[in-house]
């Protein structure tokens, strides 16, 4: 049950999986740490959808998934991004700065 | 796409594997997460429930991430399917029965729509089909029969509705000089024949208007498989030269394989008629041709009609008319399809109404399974909802079950369907015409598994929308109440409609049943038992003149008289409810008080003088045929008893003088009428006896080359069949045999058509009624099972067992009761469609009527048996503790 003041926006969960592994490769759980570090928490991540999407996006073509040992000598699943991945993410972040730019018009036009 | 595809496939092909995976990834997540808080400062107990405060429930996360990919409708649908296959194993009964349901009524409907579809459905197998049409000629008393070829050339000449009109006429030649002698089936016909169906052939050449000449050379075109079976193949046959008759004929031409004529389905071979309607003496001037035409473009039927009509209306100094085929009456044009199948449309048409009304019962009892089954299952669905199982995922269940029960049934209806199929055309009557063309074909099952899914998705529904209605605590409750109410009421509908529908079909059996006997008890006219026939057929150029004719047919009747056991034997031109025909037209001399119409048509009988003996057919005045009526001497005609009175009246018809025959009009001698025998069903039983001149055979214009030796045993007239070959052989071992028949059979083939629609709808008739006693035992059975506490309380105030018997017998008995008073006049409906069958009885007829309401009480009593001697058993100490 999304509750928009934690939850992350409907749709943008895909965008900022893809910006967060641009950075490096990273495991489910450091994905969500991460999204609520630099949006410093703002946006909460839902473990259930985040897996949901990490496997969507794997299908997709957009990460590949290996299990690596992480820092705690633990093995975890790393996530990183394909080529393919690149380009969705330079796609998908145009089309959002192509919509929040239009949202922020509307909303300085009104105020 | 393809790795979603791949990806899905792995996880479906790996089922282990994609949920270790996808576990492994929620418990690492897990750990990172309380790893997290204990680097944050928590005790490791509360670092592990803050994470899981944060994650939520791992199974349910491992579900969610589960449900999100496509396999996964896959796998819960597979799921469904085997948990479905699990429960109707664990009720054999329910299953059984239900399964066995369906597979009646499906495999039933199937079977009916294969075997009516090339019938009634599919045009037949010509280009344009539907502009296809027949014309007949009708006799006085308008019935029609076949035109002449004067009629023909008349109408070929004046009529402008046609693209193209043809005459045919039988053709049944001798095949001699190349291994076994055979009597082939073919025809003679114009040259526009084989145009009128589009049709030519596929090697060789088609008939030319010079082939149609009086005097061309003798030329013939084979069926594919005449010419595959007899002469080498298509292409082998092609300029050979054949004998037929005796005579050299040339093949010229053999037609395609997929050549089916419907219009003389037997035919193997053609040759051109080259006759011309030159007098009324000639043959072209006798009711045999058959006439088919190809509307023209611009024609409609009922054009072609109006202008054939107006034809008959007004005749033209150049086609001038005899007596017999003046067009007085009007001509008949249908289209080819109506007249070959017009015969059996009937039949048809009620058995497709049966088994429409089968169907509906099956499914008004799959259904009342399914509710039954639902009402008991209501405690598990409501246990299952409170458990928090979703609506909507109890219904799909429920759907699946459904389908996979009509799945089944379906498949198994198949096999019903190929076995009716066969039975269909095994019992088919003599002449049902594209018998060969009925199959179980793609469409045919495309049609059983669309009415399997309908069937499946609709008795599916009824059940799952119940079962969305019923809130949990209802359920819950429901169950130690024992309610009837809507549930109860809806399934007493559905048996109430059970029973109106299998009395709709008891009845249309009913009063085919009582047709049937009526028919059968007609009196033919003549004695049918202890008769043997066997169709005697000279061999081509076996006897050369009618002398050596006459004398085969005699020395063959003295050996046959030989032969023990045989009583009386004869020959005869035609043989009664053979199918054979043969009119003439004839004239009287000096009627009294003439009136239009005296002049008429009359079966022909060239007969032995024994032939009345052994048919044993009365003589009403005058003399029978005898041996003096000989070659040379005056000619002698016996006539039947209504003819005689329908002209004569109370005067005596002996002496009077007639011409008969192919020459009416010239200068025939005169006939002298010697005799009036009783009349005979020549026809069919169900037609009124046609007028018939016998004549004896030696004194005919000719002596048949075909005739029929009937016997008359002291025993079983069949037996004697090997040993009466055996005499005619000894006389010329030549001759072919290609009929021979009991008369008692001809007799029951005359009924042939009513019996297969008895057949058929009393069979349909017996499952509907299996079916309706199988819902009101479920019916009387449930409400016993869910009343047993109000019966036990009513046994403990004092009810005797007759009472509680008499309680639950007056239960089936009601239903069945308002079933029979909606189903009696909707019988009575019904029975419009078999109108044109019934034969005999009215379609009130009461025993019909009250014989079903009786069969159905004792059914509903039957039904009741068991239920009501369970409640009688009911005690009242335990049905209370039950609770």
């Amino acid at each position: 049950m999304p509750n928009l003041s934690t939850d992350v926006i409907q749709g943008t969960l895909d965008l900022l999986i893809l910006k967060t592994l641009s950075l490096e490769p990273l495991h489910s759980f450091g994905i969500a740490r991460r999204i609520e570090q630099i949006s410093r928490n703002v946006f909460k991540v839902n473990p259930g959808s985040l897996l949901t999407a990490l496997q969507r996006l794997e299908r997709a073509g957009w990460l590949t998934a290996q299990w690596l040992d992480t820092e705690n000598s633990r093995r975890a699943r790393y996530y990183s991004l394909t080529r393919t991945g690149r380009k969705q993410l330079d796609v998908e972040t145009a089309e959002w700065k192509r919509r929040a730019g239009a949202v922020a018009r509307l909303l300085n036009a009104e105020g | 796409m393809a790795r979603q595809l791949a990806h899905g496939l792995h996880a479906l092909l790996h089922p282990r594997r994609a949920d270790s995976d996808v576990s492994d990834e929620v418990r690492h997540y897990l750990d990172q997460a309380t790893a997290a808080y204990i680097a944050a400062g928590l005790s490791p107990g509360q670092a592990a429930r803050a994470a899981i405060l944060e994650v939520g429930n791992p199974t349910a996360v491992r579900e969610e991430v589960r449900a999100s990919g496509w396999e996964h409708v896959v796998e819960t649908t597979l799921r469904d399917v085997r948990y479905a296959l699990r429960r109707l194993r664990r009720s054999p009964a329910f299953t059984a029965t239900a399964v066995t349901t369906l597979a009646l009524g499906i495999g039933a409907s199937t079977a009916v729509f294969s075997a009516i579809s090339p019938i009634l459905i599919e045009p037949l197998p010509f280009p344009n089909a539907r502009r296809l049409v027949t014309v007949d000629d009708r006799n006085q008393q308008g019935v029609p029969m076949a035109a002449t070829l004067g009629t023909y050339d008349e109408l070929r000449a004046r009529a402008r509705s046609f693209d193209a009109l043809a005459a045919a006429d039988r053709w049944r030649p001798s095949l001699t000089g190349t291994g076994e002698p055979e009597r082939l089936e073919g025809q003679r016909v114009t040259f526009t024949y084989f145009g009128v169906f589009g049709a030519e052939p596929a090697i060789g050449r088609g008939f030319t208007a010079a082939d149609d000449q009086p005097g061309a050379p003798d030329v013939v075109i084979l069926s594919d498989g005449l010419a595959h079976r007899r002469f080498g193949g298509a292409a082998a046959s092609v300029g050979r030269t054949v004998e037929l008759d005796g005579q050299a004929y040339v093949i010229i031409g053999v037609m395609p394989r997929g050549f089916a004529n419907v219009a003389a389905p037997s035919a193997e071979l053609w040759e051109p008629m080259r006759e011309r309607a030159a007098d009324f003496s000639s043959r072209a001037w006798g009711h045999h041709y058959d006439v088919v035409g190809r509307l023209a473009r611009s024609a409609t039927l009922d054009g072609a009609t109006r202008e054939i009509a107006a034809i008959g209306r007004s005749p033209v100094p150049e086609f001038s008319r005899p007596a017999w085929a003046n067009l007085k009456q009007g001509l008949l044009l249908r289209t080819l399809q109506a007249d070959i199948t017009g015969n059996v449309r009937p039949a048809l048409l009620a058995i497709v109404g049966a088994v429409l009304l089968l169907l509906a019962i099956a499914a008004l009892n799959v259904t009342n399974l399914l509710l039954t089954r639902g009402a008991q299952r209501r405690a598990e669905f409501a246990l299952r909802v409170a458990l928090g199982a979703a609506g909507g995922r109890l219904v799909r269940q429920l759907l699946t079950e459904s389908a996979v029960l009509s799945l089944v049934g379906g498949a198994l209806g198949l096999g019903v369907a190929q076995l009716g199929v066969r039975a269909l055309v095994a019992a088919s009557p003599p002449g049902l015409p594209r018998v060969d063309a009925i199959h179980l074909d793609g469409r045919v099952f495309a049609f059983a598994l669309a009415l399997t899914v309908l069937v499946g998705l609709t008795i599916g529904l009824v059940p799952a929308l119940g079962s969305l209605r019923a809130d949990a605590g209802g359920g819950l409750r429901e169950r130690s109440r024992g309610a009837t109410g809507r549930r109860g009421r809806a399934r007493s509908a559905l048996v109430v409609a059970e029973v109106a529908l299998a009395l709709v079909l008891l009845v249309s059996a009913g009063l085919l049943l009582r047709s049937v006997q009526r028919l059968v008890s007609v009196a033919p006219g003549f004695e049918p038992s202890h008769l043997v026939t066997l169709q005697v057929v000279e061999a081509a150029g076996a006897f050369n003149s009618d002398a050596a004719r006459l004398q085969f047919y005699e020395q063959a009747l003295a050996a046959v008289r030989g032969v023990p056991g045989v009583t009386d034997a004869a020959f005869t031109s035609q043989l009664p409810l053979s199918g054979e025909r043969d009119g003439y037209g004839y004239e009287w001399q000096a009627l009294p008080a003439a009136k239009p119409g005296d002049d008429g048509s009359a079966q022909r009988f060239a007969v032995t003088p024994d032939y009345f003996r052994t048919m044993r057919i009365p003589l009403r005045s005058g003399r029978m045929l005898n041996a003096s009526d000989k070659p040379g001497a005056p000619e002698a005609v016996l006539i039947n008893e209504s003819l005689a009175r329908r002209l004569f009246g109370g005067r005596d018809p002996i002496g009077r003088r007639v011409r008969f025959g192919p020459e009416v009009g010239n200068d025939r001698p005169w006939d002298f009428v010697v005799g009036v025998v009783g009349d005979v069903k020549s026809y069919t039983l169900a037609a009124p006896a046609p007028d018939i001149f016998y004549v004896s055979n030696g004194q005919w214009d000719w002596v048949d080359d075909a005739e029929t030796l009937v016997v008359r045993a002291t025993g079983e007239a069949a037996m004697l069949a090997p040993a009466l070959k055996r005499a005619i052989w000894s006389v010329n071992a030549n001759v072919p045999i290609p009929r021979i028949e009991t008369m008692n059979a001809l007799v029951a083939a005359s009924a042939g058509q009513r019996r297969f629609a008895l057949m058929v709808i009393e069979t349909f008739a017996i499952v509907a009624l299996l079916l309706a006693a199988v819902g009101l035992y479920g019916v009387v059975s449930g409400s016993v099972t869910e009343r047993t506490r109000e019966i036990g309380i009513r046994t403990a105030l004092g009810a005797s067992p007759a009472d509680v018997v008499w309680g639950v017998v007056a239960r089936a008995l009601g239903l069945m009761l308002i079933g029979a008073a909606i189903g009696l006049p909707s019988a009575y409906a019904a029975s419009r469609l078999l109108a044109t069958m019934l034969f005999g009885v009215s379609r009130l007829d009461f025993v019909a009527y009250g014989g079903v309401v009786a069969v159905l009480a004792a059914v509903a009593l039957l039904a009741a048996w068991a239920p009501a001697r369970r409640a009688a058993g009911v005690d009242p100490m335990i049905a209370l503790r039950a609770e």
